[in-house]
C-alpha cells in the first residue's frame, strides 16, 4: 500500500515538527540562559559556547532565588496540603456516600456547585477574614488549600466510592470496628488508585499557585518558588540572562517529578477530567 | 442513631469547617462588601447601595477589560480545542514514537502560568525580534508593545500550555470507541474523513463538552498568565477581568468597588460555563 504509507511518512514527519515547535520555548530559554547578556543580545539563536558561554548565571540565579529554602517551602506546603486534603476529602466523601439522607445530598451538591465560583471573586474577603483570626501564614495557606481543594477531591473520591461495595464494611461492623477503624483499615487502603489521582492532580495545582500565596505569605522566609520567581523577576527583568537561568531552575523540579510519574499523571488527568 | 450522627460530623466536619470558611462565608460576606465603600481591611463599612455596581456598568475600563476577556477566550477556547483534538488524532494513528510526542504536547502544562509567561515574554520581545530583524520580517517585530500583539501572545501561550491537557482527554474518548464501529465503516467503503465525520466527532462529543468546559473556564479566569506576560499593558489594554478585579483591590484600594466586579465575574463565569454545558450535552449521543 504505497498510498498508506506515504500517508504515514507525511504524519510523522508533522507531528515530529509539532514536537519540536512544542518544545523550542524550552530550548530558547535554556541555551541562552548560559550566556552572558551580551550573548543574548549578539545572537539568539547561537549556542552558549565561546566567549559569551556563562553558566555562573545559574550559581547567582540559584543564590538570589534562595533556591533551597524555597524549593523546601514549596514542598512542605505542597506536601502537607495534599495530605490533608487526601485525608479529609476521602473521611467526608465516605460518610456521604453511606450516610443516605437529605442532608448528606444536599451537602454532596454544595460541594460540587462550588466549582463554579472563580478565586477572584472571594478572594477580597477571604483575605479580609483570615487576616483578622490570624492565618496569613503557612498554617492558614494550609486550611484555605483544603477549602479550595475540597470540591474536587470530594466530586472524585463520592465517585469512587460509590462503586465499593458496602459488604465488606458490613462484616467489620459486626465484627466489633468503629467506624474510624473501618475507615482506617478497610476503606482507605480500597482507594488508592483515586488517591493517586486526587494527590496528582493537588500537588500539580498547589506546587505551582501563585495569587493565594502571595496574598497569604507575607515573610519572605516562606515564599514559595513561584513567589520568589516573582519578585526575583521584577528585580533582573533587564537581566535576561539571570532571568532564564532562574526560571530554568524553576521549572526543573516539576520536569523531573514528571518523569517518574508521567504515567500516573496522564492517567490523573483523564480521570480528573471526567468528573 | 445518635452515635451515627455523631461519627457522620466527625468524618465531615473538618473540611466542611475549612470549605465555609475558605469558600462560602468570604463569598456572602463579599456580597455584602459589594454594596459598600471598603478600605479592604476594616468592618466598618458604608453602605452605599447599588453604586458601585452602576460605577462598573459605566466604567469603560472594565467594560474593556470585558470585552478583552470574551474576545480572548471565544478565540482561545476554538484554538485549544482544536489544537487538542489534532493532535490527540495524531498521536492515535499508531505511529513510531507517538509516546514521546505525547509526553512533549502535555509537557507545557505542567509548569505554572507564572513562569510560562516569564518564557513567554523573552520569546516574544527577545527571539522574536531577534528572528525578525534578521529576515527583515517585520510581522515579528514590538510585539506585546501593541493590545493586538499582546491578546495574540497571550492567545499563543494558552494554545501552547492547554492543548497539550486536551489533547489527554479526548486520546481517552478516541481510545474508548468500539474498534468494531471503523471496521464496520471500512467494510462500507467510508474513507478517513468521512470515519472522522461520522463516527470519531459523535462518539467524542461527551469529551467535547469537557474540554469546551475546562478551557473555557479556564480562559475566563486567567490571572498568572496575564500578569506575567503583559501585565495588562500598554496601557491597561490587555487587563483582563481577574486582574482588572485584583488591580482595582490592591494597586488603587478601592475594595468595595473590586468585590462588585468579582460578583459580576462571579456571575458571569458561572452563567456562561452552565449554558456551554448546556448545550454541548444536547449534541452528545446517546448511546
Amino acid at each position: 500500500m504505497p498510498h498508506e504509507k506515504r500517508k504515514n511518512l507525511l504524519l510523522g514527519i508533522l507531528s515530529w515538527v509539532l514536537a519540536v515547535l512544542f518544545l523550542s520555548p524550552f530550548y530558547i530559554v535554556a541555551t541562552n540562559s548560559l550566556k552572558t547578556q551580551k550573548g543574548i543580545f549578539v545572537g539568539i539563536t547561537s549556542l552558549p559556547f565561546g566567549e559569551y558561554f556563562s553558566p555562573s548565571n545559574y550559581v547567582e540565579a540559584f543564590d538570589k532565588l534562595d533556591f533551597i529554602k524555597s524549593f523546601f517551602n514549596s514542598l512542605i506546603i505542597t506536601g502537607t496540603s495534599t495530605v490533608v486534603i487526601i485525608v479529609f476529602a476521602s473521611m467526608a466523601a465516605w460518610m456521604l456516600v453511606r450516610t443516605r439522607s437529605k442532608l448528606s445530598t444536599g451537602m454532596y451538591f454544595m460541594f460540587a456547585a462550588a466549582m463554579l465560583i472563580p478565586f477572584q471573586s472571594v478572594m477580597l474577603p477571604l483575605i479580609n477574614l483570615m487576616g483578622k483570626i490570624g492565618f496569613l501564614n503557612p498554617g492558614g495557606l494550609i486550611f484555605m488549600y483544603l477549602g479550595f481543594g475540597s470540591s474536587l477531591a470530594i466530586i472524585m473520591y463520592h465517585g469512587f466510592i460509590k462503586g465499593i461495595p458496602v459488604a465488606l464494611e458490613e462484616a467489620a461492623l459486626i465484627d466489633g470496628c468503629n467506624k474510624f477503624q473501618i475507615y482506617w483499615y478497610i476503606v482507605l487502603p480500597l482507594l488508592k488508585p483515586i488517591t493517586v489521582t486526587v494527590s496528582i492532580l493537588n500537588v500539580m495545582w498547589i506546587w505551582n499557585d501563585f495569587l493565594l500565596p502571595q496574598l497569604v505569605i507575607n515573610r519572605p522566609e516562606w515564599h514559595t518558588i513561584p513567589l520568589k520567581m516573582f519578585f526575583f523577576f521584577g528585580q533582573f527583568s533587564k537581566k535576561w540572562h539571570l532571568a532564564l537561568a532562574g526560571l530554568t531552575i524553576s521549572m526543573i523540579p516539576i520536569i523531573i517529578f514528571y518523569f517518574f510519574a508521567q504515567k500516573h499523571i496522564v492517567k490523573g488527568i483523564a480521570q480528573g477530567s471526567i468528573k | 442513631m445518635k452515635k451515627s450522627r455523631f461519627w457522620f460530623w466527625l468524618f465531615v466536619g473538618p473540611i466542611l469547617l475549612a470549605f465555609l470558611t475558605v469558600v462560602i462565608v468570604p463569598m456572602l460576606r463579599g456580597v455584602y462588601f459589594s454594596f459598600a465603600e471598603w478600605n479592604g481591611i476594616s468592618n466598618d463599612v458604608n453602605l452605599v447601595g447599588m453604586d458601585n455596581y452602576l460605577r462598573a456598568f459605566q466604567d469603560e475600563e472594565f467594560i474593556n477589560s470585558f470585552k478583552f476577556t470574551a474576545k480572548f477566550a471565544a478565540v482561545s477556547v476554538v484554538a485549544i480545542n482544536l489544537i487538542g483534538f489534532g493532535l490527540a488524532l495524531l498521536v492515535t494513528q499508531g505511529l513510531k514514537g507517538s509516546n514521546i510526542q505525547r509526553s512533549i504536547f502535555f509537557m507545557p502544562n505542567l509548569i505554572g502560568g507564572l513562569i510560562l509567561g516569564f518564557v513567554w515574554q523573552f520569546i516574544f520581545t527577545k527571539a522574536f525580534d531577534a528572528f525578525g530583524s534578521a529576515f527583515d520580517i517585520p510581522f515579528f517585530e514590538g510585539w506585546l508593545s501593541t493590545t493586538g500583539t499582546g491578546f495574540w501572545g497571550l492567545v499563543i501561550l494558552m494554545s501552547w500550555q492547554m492543548s497539550g491537557y486536551m489533547m489527554i482527554i479526548y486520546i481517552a474518548a478516541i481510545q474508548s470507541i468500539p474498534e468494531s464501529l471503523n471496521e464496520a465503516a471500512k467494510i462500507d467503503g467510508a474513507n478517513a474523513w468521512q470515519r472522522l465525520l461520522n463516527i470519531t466527532i459523535p462518539m467524542v462529543m461527551p469529551a467535547f463538552t469537557i474540554g469546551l468546559f475546562l478551557s473555557l473556564s479556564n480562559s475566563f479566569k486567567l490571572f498568572d498568565q496575564n500578569l506575567a506576560l503583559t501585565r495588562g499593558g500598554p496601557y491597561g489594554s490587555t487587563e483582563m477581568l481577574a486582574l482588572n478585579i485584583y488591580q482595582t483591590a490592591f494597586a488603587r484600594n478601592q475594595f468595595g468597588y473590586a468585590q462588585a466586579k468579582a460578583v459580576i465575574f462571579l456571575i458571569a463565569v458561572a452563567a456562561i460555563t452552565l449554558t456551554q454545558i448546556y448545550f454541548t450535552k444536547q449534541k452528545e449521543v446517546e448511546m
